[in-house]
């Protein structure tokens, strides 16, 4: 079981060996992506790197910095630090919760130093993590046992409830998404699988009833009719879409869009910045980038296979599913197609917390990729 | 245990066919996502597109200048005067919104009032939007303020328009005034988007009102881009609008002035008409108003001063104002004696006409003895008259009356005018269910009774007797560069001998030893003929009759008699009609000497003779500043 370029996963790999493995073109598809972003806070800011441009910028450097160091460490580390990591996001999450800042009506961030963090997105590349972690060592027979499927609901759950509470309605439903993909891949059995689709359906309603706050209830009717009050909660939907659908077949140009420079657009820098794309490029614009993001995707997809550890496997496909669901959940919203939910685009959005947990994901799917010869055995194994 | 197993490769064959499914159910979000593009931005684009271009073009009006309105030679009645004014940015004022009014306030005149008004607006409007801190400054204020200008952050001068009426009060039952639009203004179907403008003024009274719409103008626009706040960003273009027309009057702004001022404070009403055109030269009713009080906005001590007030400033006595007409009516019940055959009625006063068992008084105790028509008017018998209204009827004398201007409002353009009243048989059985009575009859042969005239009525009833022709007063001669249609007035069904008969019997008035003599213009050729009038507010018991009509001068001065006169002159060739209604003034007969006075001003003067400086063409009406007044 020798192959090239190194001769086996127990040997140990330089540096150089390592950088030279990284997935180059990777790197440089997403370095593209995060370009169009820059060009697009340079655009809502009508043609200036301040305020916004010149952060990200330097964000996305920092960031390409930790996806390289993250890519180096060797994968049998990152599965040691899953459980910790773990931890201490869901520590930083449950501070939050008691004792946060006060932002936007929900309580999501906490300051630690200069640096404004959002544990939620710690929290989604942990629980990947841990999750990737605690099934490693799980066979298909051993997922379907109930007290194994508890420990991993528990460990999907409990930093749901805590999103949940902060409010974070869109966090809150990419952590479940994961963690349910995450057990469909580590091959949960579909008599457990069918019946939690059925409950979920009925747990909607419940949900709706019971669990939503008011404003997340109006967000969901507001979406539902729009116009309904398109000065008020509505705005948001019906000036998006006036802003992509008014950009037509090619766009009207770079620094050209009037809706964001105008301050139509809500959240022009953050949530919605994709819809100052839409009107500036266009449809062409739109699925090439669709295009961009998916060939990332595909990378990952890719990546996942062909690892050689089940950890590595998870936590690839993990990640990957993680970058897919944010670019859905957030194309969705601002396209109309679901309630505003408050999810940025991934690589394009402003802010500083998505930015480097996106990375730190490129990061870990690149190191599966380095490190994809290594095997771990299903009990021990860990460094 | 090995290190590998059979449970490995089971999981990684789940593994892989698990991710190939996922793989494919993001590809169909994608697909979904592509196709929901495919229908915002290429199915709807178009829509959209429109949509986006309304969120960010805002169409501003820009106000055009309204018309002025001129008198017959082109003197200014209604006029822009440039309104200086100090604007106050509020997020430009770095020193805060009070500091800046204090530094304001160290400049020019500011009152708290002012302040806290400009505070409240502050707090009203987006913090970009320019707030009025004072209007109308002097020059002298102006120029301090620009002065400081650079120690004053966020304060803007500026030049805006604002209606100006030079002489106030004088002709304000002419003009009307401008004020702010009230919803009701809008609800008569004028959807002029002028209407919406923040502090735009629409005409409310007047020839404002009337020829508010060419007056007006045509708004013009200016696209200009906007954010989402409202804030203009840039202009993208401007179409100029139009400015109003100007309109011009019949009026001679000196002989309107002069009978305004010559009223004074009394509750009084004075019509000069052209007597062979019917062409206005002057309409005075007093107390009048300051119009540029209602422009910039009336206090509300003001207005109840002037709704409160038993002279009743803001009403137009000359049009509006219905009066008895008295003895000044006889002048119609004479054409129609003689045009019915009693040229040669004589009739013996005694003081009193019995009828039944009623006396009809005469003014005069102890009669006039014999009368003819000539002395019937000059000495204004009443006796002669009830025997003239006997004789004719209701009938002959309600078709006498209309013919000569009464009973039906003359159609100046002036709105709110009142119809006077003239009864007829008809009406009183419609209206009571009674039938007319004799002595009604006789009641009205002296213009008493159910008759009411306006002093524009009687005025016009006066320029008929002078012309023999059917003229009707008109107000305005030319609107914009369009003359306004001005027919050649139809002969009067009456004969050339009722004329000269009547004519002479009210120039016996003045000239004849008649109940005017004593205010007879007395310059040759410019004598007056005339007809004094008093029209009772109260009734006169039995009981006071008995013991000795009350004099005048006994009574408060709401139970007096109204004094009227109509008159016209010169005698021979008559150019100038009046009449002339001074309201519980009939003591010492005021109208007669306001008359007097204004007739001879008037042929003084001549307005009529002189040349006018009305438009022939729109070439003509362009120039914004011609020379004021002529003569």
């Amino acid at each position: 079981m020798t192959t090239r370029p190194y001769a086996a996963a127990r040997r140990t790999l330089s540096v150089a060996d390592k950088l030279f493995e990284i997935n180059w073109g990777l790197v440089l598809l997403i370095t593209i992506i995060a370009c169009v972003g820059f060009a697009m806070l340079y655009s809502v800011a009508g043609g200036s790197f301040s305020p916004w441009a010149t952060p990200q910028i330097l964000r996305f450097i920092v960031g390409l910095a930790i996806l390289l160091v993250v890519a180096c460490v060797d994968i049998r580390v990152w599965m040691s630090m899953a459980y910790p990591a773990y931890a201490a996001s869901l520590f930083l999450l449950m501070v939050v919760v008691v004792a946060g800042h006060v932002g936007k009506g929900a309580e999501r961030w906490i300051t630690l130093g200069p640096i404004g963090l959002q544990p939620s997105e710690l929290m989604k590349v942990s629980l990947v993590l841990a999750l990737a972690r605690f099934l490693h060592g799980k066979s298909v027979e051993d997922i379907s046992r109930p007290l194994n499927l508890a420990i991993a609901l528990a460990l999907i759950g409990v930093p749901a409830v805590f999103v949940v509470l902060q409010p974070n309605l869109g966090t809150t439903l990419i952590i479940l998404l994961d963690g349910a993909s995450l057990l469909f891949l580590a091959g949960l059995s579909w008599w457990w699988i069918a019946p939690a689709v059925a409950a979920v359906a009925i747990a909607v309603p419940t949900a709706w009833q019971f669990v939503l706050h008011d404003y997340q209830k109006r967000r969901v009717l507001t979406f539902l009719d729009p116009e309904s009050d398109a000065l008020g909660a509505g705005w948001n939907i019906t000036q998006a879409k006036i802003a992509i659908g008014s950009g037509g077949v090619t766009g009207k140009g770079f620094l050209e869009g009037t809706q964001s420079r105008l301050n139509f657009l809500p959240e022009k820098q953050t949530d919605f910045i994709i819809t100052n794309f839409g009107e500036e490029f266009g449809f062409v614009g739109c699925v090439a980038l669709l295009i961009l993001f998916a060939v990332v995707i595909g990378y990952g997809v890719q990546i996942a296979g062909s690892a050689r550890s089940q950890f590595g496997r998870l936590l690839a496909m993990g990640i990957t599913l993680n970058f897919f669901f944010y670019i859905m959940i957030n194309a969705s919203m601002v396209m109309g197609l679901i309630p505003v939910v408050g999810i940025p685009m991934p690589l394009i959005s402003y802010g500083g917390s998505a930015m480097f947990s996106v990375m730190f994901g490129f990061g870990l799917l690149m190191s599966v990729h380095v490190h994809r010869q290594v095997e771990i055995p299903r009990q021990g194994g860990i460094i | 245990m090995p290190l590998f197993d059979r449970k490995d490769k089971s999981r990684y064959a789940t593994f892989t066919r698990r991710s190939l499914g996922l793989s494919g159910g993001m590809a169909l979000v994608f697909a979904v996502l592509g196709g929901r593009l495919y229908q915002l931005q290429i199915r709807n684009g178009d829509q959209y597109k429109t949509q986006a271009e309304d969120n960010r073009v805002n169409q501003r009006l820009i106000a055009p200048p309204r018309g002025r309105i001129l008198d017959r030679f082109g003197v200014e009645l209604a006029n822009n005067r440039r309104n200086y004014r100090v604007l106050l940015v509020a997020e430009q004022a770095t020193e805060g919104i009070e500091a800046a009014l204090d530094e304001i306030g160290k400049l020019i005149v500011l009152s708290d009032a002012q302040k806290k008004r400009v505070a409240h607006d502050i707090a009203m409007n987006k913090k970009f939007a320019p707030v009025p801190v004072a209007e109308n400054l002097s020059w002298e204020e102006f120029a301090r303020i620009n002065m400081h200008l650079p120690y004053l952050a966020g304060v803007q001068p500026d030049v805006g328009e604002t209606r100006d009426y030079p002489y106030g009060s004088e002709l304000s039952h002419i003009l009307g005034y401008v004020a702010a639009v009230s919803p009701e203004d809008k609800k008569n179907g004028d959807d002029d988007p002028l209407l919406d403008l923040p502090g735009f003024r629409i005409g409310k009274r007047g020839i404002e009102k009337a020829y508010d719409e060419q007056v007006r103008g045509r708004a013009g626009a200016s696209r200009v881009e906007v954010n989402a706040y409202g804030r203009v960003i840039r202009e993208l273009s401007r179409e100029p609008g139009q400015p109003g027309q100007d309109v011009w009057l019949t009026i001679d702004c000196e002989l309107q002035r002069f009978t305004d001022q010559r009223l004074g404070a009394e509750s009084a009403a004075c019509c000069v008409l052209d007597a062979q055109t019917g062409d206005v030269l002057a309409l005075s009713s007093t107390p009048g108003y300051d119009p540029n009080l209602f422009n910039v906005g009336i206090t509300p001590d003001q207005w109840k001063a002037l709704t409160t007030d038993d002279h009743k400033p803001l009403l137009n006595k000359a049009l509006s104002g219905a009066y008895p007409p008295g003895s000044t009516f006889k002048p119609a019940m004479a054409l129609a004696a003689v045009q019915n055959g009693l040229k040669d009625l004589h009739v013996v006063c005694t003081g009193a006409l019995t009828l039944g068992n009623h006396q009809f008084h005469c003014w005069k105790r102890g009669g006039h003895g014999g009368v003819d028509l000539q002395r019937g008017i000059a000495q204004s018998c009443d006796v002669f008259f009830y025997e003239v209204a006997r004789r004719l009827g209701i009938d002959k004398m309600e078709a006498a009356a209309r013919a000569l201007g009464l009973g039906a409002a003359t159609g100046i353009e002036i709105p709110g005018e009142s119809g006077g009243f003239i009864p007829s048989a008809a009406w009183k059985e419609a209206r009571f269910g009674i039938p007319w009575q004799m002595g009604e009859t006789l009641v009205t042969g002296i213009g008493q009774g159910y008759v009411l005239a306006t002093p524009l009525q009687l005025a016009t009833l006066a320029a008929r007797i002078a012309s023999g022709r059917a003229v009707s007063p008109r107000i305005a001669h030319t609107v914009g560069s369009t003359t306004q249609p001005r027919p050649l007035p139809d002969p009067l069904p009456f004969s050339d001998e009722a004329f000269a008969a009547v004519r002479e019997g009210m120039n016996a008035v003045c000239n004849g030893g008649g109940t005017a003599s004593r205010w007879r213009i007395t310059e040759p050729g410019m004598e007056m003929a005339g007809k004094t009038g008093t029209a009772q507010v109260r009734r006169i018991t039995k009981e006071e009759r008995a013991s000795g009509v009350l004099k005048d001068t006994a009574l408060p001065w709401n139970l007096r008699d109204h004094g009227l006169f109509i008159a016209f002159a010169p005698v021979e060739a008559p150019r100038y009609a009046l009449a002339c209604i001074v309201e519980h003034g009939a003591l010492g007969h005021p109208q007669v000497q306001i008359a007097h006075d204004v007739l001879k001003f008037a042929q003084t003067r001549n307005p009529l003779a002189m040349r006018t400086n009305y438009p022939t063409n729109a070439a003509m009406a362009v120039p914004r500043r011609p020379a004021r007044g002529q003569g």
